[in-house]
């Protein structure tokens, strides 16, 4: 069964520059294995590719329960020139919530 | 000297933030010391623009407000104040703070650090670290500022000053300056600093790990955001912080808040650059000890690094900007017309050029909202251009709109930004030399 990731993790949008940050946390840490395993670099980038066109990388925080991916050259050119709506990309934490993973 | 805790409240986390909240900490928040931090990247280029054109100004567009309201309370509970409101002229900044002293009556001292301007030691061929193409093929550059640390603030600190003001220095160090003051923790310790730096990190955006921008009504409640409060961090000897805010103040701190605070704007949890130290943040522990308490430990590092960021502010051209709205049967259709009439006319004029549907598109694509149907759609248009001649162009075309474009279209609004664009690059840190200066009020 495919589960949103909104209903099962949280996070926040960072940005540097023309970096864009987005963190992935559970609310119940019994989840963290699952989105370790689902949600990975590859299936970011499928699932915002109109968005992240550069390199992603991912942390894995184990002590943390959480996950924070480095998405580069996704914010066209970062928040000073960028002459999109959301110049930081703050908005886009709830963006990678729209993921759809399997749980089972 | 001597204690074994110190109470620290951070009460902006950034230039507009709400002024209140910084009152109520100052009132009732028992602390030693108020941290307010204003000064984002972009902040500092704009200042240093505002300083161009009056050389008594470039600080803190809001510095004479809050400190108007907050110098009595600071002087009558012996809190010292640390900010950066200072943002490109720090000694101005300064002197408008006696100013008020002496119009309040109130006899303080003001200990300005400074030194942060390198705009007359940048090498123009030195390479951003964003695109990687030398500075000398940034059209017109407008500044040019060093993050500065702990040592540059400690000095400061050092003297009998009740407010210490600087310009460009990492947010962290604000916070983590006077706990190395306050517990003489030796500067080699990069586990101190480290752990050190978390605390600072956790706190410098004040409201958001007390509940602000992480509520969510369904998923995620805070109460009482209205009158949120901004945190109060009681820190240890042994680095250890337990951050909570003020009782009947509003908002929210736990595990969750805190993890998406700590994990905010960071390129690598392993290895956080600032200039005191390369901090560790990933095995930092938060346990909730109480109702909006949490307790920090587990922060490590490395030695500092022997360059320090240096943000490069230049003039990148104009935003022209147009909006109008559509609302009932096929207002998605008659927007997307819109769009596409605008497009037409005047996208080839534009350096860069964008149609967004607010609604539907405008923050996450189409891709995501492809099957939704708003009742009401607002078509946004932006351009971008050097020529000060396209700058308005983009909102008149879109007001137009009402005589040419789609049926029903309404509430038109129209916008020219002037965009200042930023860069960095890494300066060794031996060529930047901190300055202290003190300034005393009658």
């Amino acid at each position: 069964m495919k589960t949103k990731l909104s209903k099962i993790a949280h996070g926040r949008a960072g940005d540097k520059g023309n970096t864009l940050l987005l963190s992935l946390i559970p609310y119940d840490p019994i989840n963290f294995e699952k989105l370790v395993k689902n949600v990975t670099e590859e299936s970011v980038k499928a699932h915002l590719s109109h968005q992240l066109k550069g390199e992603i990388k991912r942390f894995v925080l184990p002590e943390l329960k959480a996950i924070q991916f480095i998405c580069q050259d996704s914010l066209g050119t970062g928040v000073t020139t960028s002459i999109a709506m959301d110049t930081h990309g703050k908005s886009l934490s709830y963006a990678l919530l729209e993921m759809e993973i399997d749980l089972n | 000297m001597g204690k074994e805790k110190i109470r620290i409240g951070c009460g902006a986390g950034f230039s507009g933030d709400r002024l209140e909240p910084s009152e109520i900490l100052a009132e009732k928040g028992n602390l030693d010391y108020l941290v307010l931090e204003c000064l984002a990247e972009r902040t500092i280029s704009l200042a240093q623009k505002r300083k161009k054109e009056n050389p008594l100004l470039g600080y803190d567009p809001l510095l004479e407000r809050r400190i108007k309201r907050l110098l009595p309370i600071l002087i009558k509970n012996k809190v010292r104040l640390i900010t950066n409101m200072g943002a490109a002229n720090p000694l101005e900044g300064g002197k408008k703070i006696i100013e008020i002293a002496d119009q309040l009556g109130l006899r303080i001292k003001v200990a300005i650090v400074h030194g942060d301007d390198v705009f007359n030691q940048l090498n123009r061929e030195e390479k951003t670290l964003e695109s990687g193409v030398p500075l000398s093929s940034y059209s017109s550059i407008v500044s040019a500022n060093a993050y500065l640390g702990i040592d540059a603030i400690i000095p400061a600190l050092e003297t009998d000053a009740d407010i210490i003001l600087t310009g460009r220095v990492a947010d962290p160090s604000l916070f983590l300056a006077p706990i190395v003051n306050e517990f003489g923790w030796d500067l080699m310790n990069s586990t101190l600093l480290g752990q050190g730096t978390v605390l600072g990190h956790l706190m410098e955006c004040a409201g958001q790990i007390t509940g602000g921008y992480f509520a969510d009504p369904v998923v995620k409640p805070v109460p009482d955001m209205d009158i949120l409060g901004h945190p109060i961090l009681e820190v240890s000897k042994d680095g250890t912080g337990i951050i909570r805010k003020v009782d009947g103040t509003g908002g929210l701190i736990n595990t969750q808040t805190a993890k998406e605070q700590l994990l905010y704007e960071v390129l690598d949890p392993f290895a956080y650059y600032t200039p005191d130290v390369i901090a560790d943040f990933s095995k930092v522990q938060i346990e909730e000890i109480g109702k909006n308490q949490i307790r920090i430990s587990g922060g490590n590092g490395k030695p500092a690094p022997q360059t320090l960021k240096v943000s490069v502010g230049y003039d990148a051209g104009y935003l022209s900007e147009g909006e109008i709205s559509y609302a009932g049967a096929n207002a998605k259709e008659r927007a997307f017309l819109a769009g596409e009439i605008i497009e037409k006319r005047i996208s080839k004029a534009f350096d860069e050029f964008r149609v967004d549907y607010i609604g539907v598109s405008s923050l996450h694509g189409l891709e995501l909202s492809k099957d939704s149907t708003p009742y009401e759609v607002r078509l946004r248009v932006a351009g971008k251009t050097q020529d000060p001649a396209l700058s308005t162009l983009v909102g008149e075309e879109v007001e137009a709109l009402y005589t040419n474009g789609p049926a029903g279209g309404g509430g038109a609004r129209k916008y020219t930004h002037q965009l200042m664009g930023v860069v960095s690059i890494l300066m060794d840190r031996d060529l930047i030399s901190p300055k202290l200066t003190l300034l005393e009020s009658n």
